[in-house]
């Protein structure tokens, strides 16, 4: 019980951080229907831009965690930002309504490319940095297994629901998020009642990429070591969350995320950790053999 | 002019604010790593020249793009290359029959010549799938490793060669094929992406965590090369040797040259069996379902065998060429089995222009044969290929050659534009 409780808290962490990264893959989805492959090194880049803020702060010898925390938060959000952005425009924006597998290639090479530019720019190593919110609140001791929440956990799922929060209501409430629903369902007929499609969709990259790289902040906390390479793994994880909450379903995209961390969490304490991820992968194959569209996704009727 | 230099040279500057905010955490600052921890370094004038670069850079594709050529031109220019079209598939298959036979060619571009030739036939099988039956399929490396385990542990536990492991090699590759393609014959478009995607990762982490089986990470040594009628190749020359029976000196070329004819044999078999294919009702069948599939089943096709049939044909020949890889490399690990391996053949299959033969063999030269030449700048190469894969899709999203000649029409056969063919809707 206790152990069990040990794995729902750390599977809840890790599907916030996926659930994230997954509503970035799933807005662009819905809203240009290709595939961002390189959402998930995007998501790298903002957890490297924290680590350099941070050290930044500790070497100019302020200790002051939870305002580094902030300004690191602040800095990578808005640096990713212009990094979707920037890849919007250069590499899909030209292939927008040509054929399909073009911009899927073209964000494939965007991915290569921003994991080789990191690693070439800042060295292949993996770069470390000590914990820095330590402690936690003991729920349960049972036979001696403590089960602990530690207060980054808390930290984490806070600022992931805050964040999502804010994008929520962006979303549901804003002239923004009304003119980036309609682009969605029609680009076409949004254009000829007067929105601007390519701003709105630049728009929807820049908000995704904020929220990678929040959840690159988040990653960096919780696991404390990052590579040029955690944006592969985690953004293929987060694009198979996307997918099994059905694609272009945000709250599909949070609830495949927390799905995706649970497993991982549960079959790594109760299986082997060898193959968690080999679960994630034939949990998807079985839910898409039964649920063509995902859990909470559309089915479109196509017509001939 | 100048109204047009002046918007020129802001779209430039802003260009510039860009690259700066872009490249100033990752080029203007260093991590290093400490006894005490990380600390900062400092490049101003490595992100002062990458700024300075972007801005020319994109002063120079604003001014080109300011050209435009005139519409008659462009369409004389596109008739003209499709005319000498005709003539590069016969050089370029001489040029690629005759290579290792050149006197004086070095070992290595012999062997460079294998591995093209190796991706060229990853294209073509890949082709069937993607190009012909339009199913994007991200996991194709998968049955490219069972393929590779298949002979693998043949020759480990069995102690067979490599021609009696090629056929069961195919036979395995195709069966997985026909296995994972059934789960996901109700799937469309990217939701079979990622579930063939994941059949890959899946495939490659059960390989490297079954290491009763598979040797894990360390992988497979001492994999047989394959014997000439039974003759083996081997530096010391001597009886049941090629070079002993043929009474030559031992020379490393000899079995590189054989191995290239083995790939260039299996490749023109993949592309011999693709041509033929598309002209029998099965590959009519796979053409109609990339066309529409809803269609399709209207007419009476059969979706589920029409799919099944393009899995197991093109796992079949991505089963072969791992047979050869797993026989050309002597040592397979889970390491050559990664998601990066089926981005660069769908890369090669699209980059060449889905669904034509000539352009994926074209594709292949360029993006192996390119970068397997740049090894000194072996840390900026995948860099290079991510830049190249960009910039190529950018300026020809249809691939290099954008033309298709269709497999039945009324009348006179004539190439028509890809812009018609509707790839990969699966």
């Amino acid at each position: 019980m206790a152990y069990a409780l040990q794995q729902l808290i750390n599977g809840i962490t890790l599907g916030m951080i996926y659930g994230l990264i997954a509503v970035g893959y799933t807005m662009v989805y819905g809203i240009i229907g290709m595939i961002n492959f390189a959402h998930g090194d995007v998501f790298m880049v903002g957890a490297y831009v924290g680590i350099i803020v941070l050290t930044a702060f500790s070497g100019m010898g302020l200790t002051a965690v939870p305002l580094g925390l902030l300004v690191a938060l602040i800095l990578a959000a808005g640096l990713c930002a212009i990094y979707g952005y920037t890849i919007e425009r250069v590499a899909y924006r030209p292939l927008r309504g040509s054929f399909r597998l073009a911009p899927l290639i073209s964000a494939i090479g965007m991915s290569i490319l921003l994991e080789n530019f990191v690693q070439t720019s800042q060295g292949a190593k993996e770069r470390a940095i000590p914990s820095l919110i330590p402690g936690g609140i003991t729920l349960m001791n049972e036979n001696g297994f403590v089960v602990q929440l530690a207060w980054m956990q808390i930290a984490i799922v806070i600022t992931t629901l805050v964040v999502l929060g804010i994008f929520t209501y962006l979303v549901t409430k804003t002239p923004l998020g009304r003119a980036m629903r309609a682009v969605e369902q029609d680009a076409k007929m949004a254009a000829l009642l007067g929105i601007d499609t390519n701003r709105t969709i630049s728009m929807t990259f820049v908000i995704g990429a904020a929220l990678a790289a929040v959840a690159g902040i988040m990653f960096l906390l919780y696991y404390g070591v990052i590579d040029f390479y955690i944006g592969f793994d985690a953004g293929i994880k987060a694009f198979t969350a996307a997918v099994l909450g059905g694609i272009g379903s945000l709250p599909g995209a949070v609830l495949g995320g927390l799905l995706i961390g649970l497993i991982e969490a549960f079959w790594s304490g109760y299986a082997t950790v060898a193959y968690k991820d080999v679960a994630v992968y034939s949990i998807l194959a079985i839910v898409l053999m039964f649920m063509p569209t995902g859990l909470l996704g559309r089915n479109d009727v196509e017509k001939v | 002019m100048a109204a047009r230099l002046n918007a020129n040279i802001k779209d430039a500057g802003s260009a510039g604010l860009l690259a700066f905010a872009i490249f100033a955490p990752f080029l203007g600052l260093r991590l290093h790593g400490t006894t005490n921890g990380l600390i900062l370094g400092y490049r101003p004038e490595l992100l002062a020249i990458a700024v300075a670069l972007t801005i020319a850079a994109r002063f120079l594709v604003l001014t080109y793009q300011a050209r435009r050529v005139h519409a008659g031109r462009a369409a004389w220019r596109a008739d003209k290359i499709a005319r000498s079209g005709k003539f590069v598939a016969p050089i370029l298959l001489i040029c690629a029959a005759l290579m290792p036979l050149i006197p004086g060619i070095a070992n290595f571009y012999i062997d460079l010549g294998v591995l093209v030739m190796t991706y060229v036939m990853l294209g073509w099988g890949l082709n069937i799938v993607v190009g012909l039956a339009g199913l994007l399929d991200l996991g194709y490396v998968a049955f490219y490793a069972v393929g590779a385990y298949a002979f693998a542990l043949m020759a480990q536990d069995f102690h067979l060669g490599f021609w009696e492991c090629l056929p069961l090699a195919g036979i395995a590759a195709a069966v997985w094929g026909m296995i994972l393609g059934f789960p996901v014959l109700r799937l469309r478009g990217d939701y079979l992406a990622i579930v063939t995607l994941a059949f890959g990762e899946i495939i490659r982490l059960v390989i490297t965590n079954w290491v009763s089986l598979t040797g894990g990470p360390n992988g497979i040594y001492d994999i047989p090369h394959p014997s000439f009628f039974g003759l083996t190749f081997n530096l010391e020359g001597g009886p049941g040797t090629f070079s002993g029976f043929f009474g030559l000196d031992p020379d490393p070329k000899q079995q590189t040259t054989y191995l290239y004819y083995i790939i260039f044999a299996l490749a023109l078999l993949t592309n011999w069996v693709t041509l033929r294919l598309r002209k029998l009702p099965l590959g009519r069948a796979w053409e109609a379902l990339r066309e529409d599939e809803i269609a399709c089943r209207s007419l009476g096709i059969n979706l589920r065998n029409t799919k099944l049939s393009a899995f197991a044909i093109g796992a079949m020949f991505a089963g072969f060429a791992g047979c050869f890889f797993a026989t050309r490399q002597a040592f397979i690990s889970p390491d050559s089995f990664t998601f990066i391996e089926s981005a660069t053949v769908l890369a090669i299959v699209v980059l060449g222009g889905v669904g034509s033969q000539l352009g994926v063999a074209l594709a292949a030269l360029v993006m192996i044969g390119v970068p397997a030449l740049l090894q000194d700048l072996s840390i900026y190469r995948m860099l290079f290929f991510g830049i190249a894969l960009v910039v190529m899709m950018v300026i020809r999203p249809r691939g290099f050659v954008s033309t298709r000649t269709p497999s039945i029409a009324l009348g006179k056969r004539r190439a028509i534009s890809g812009e018609m063919v509707s790839e990969g809707h699966g």
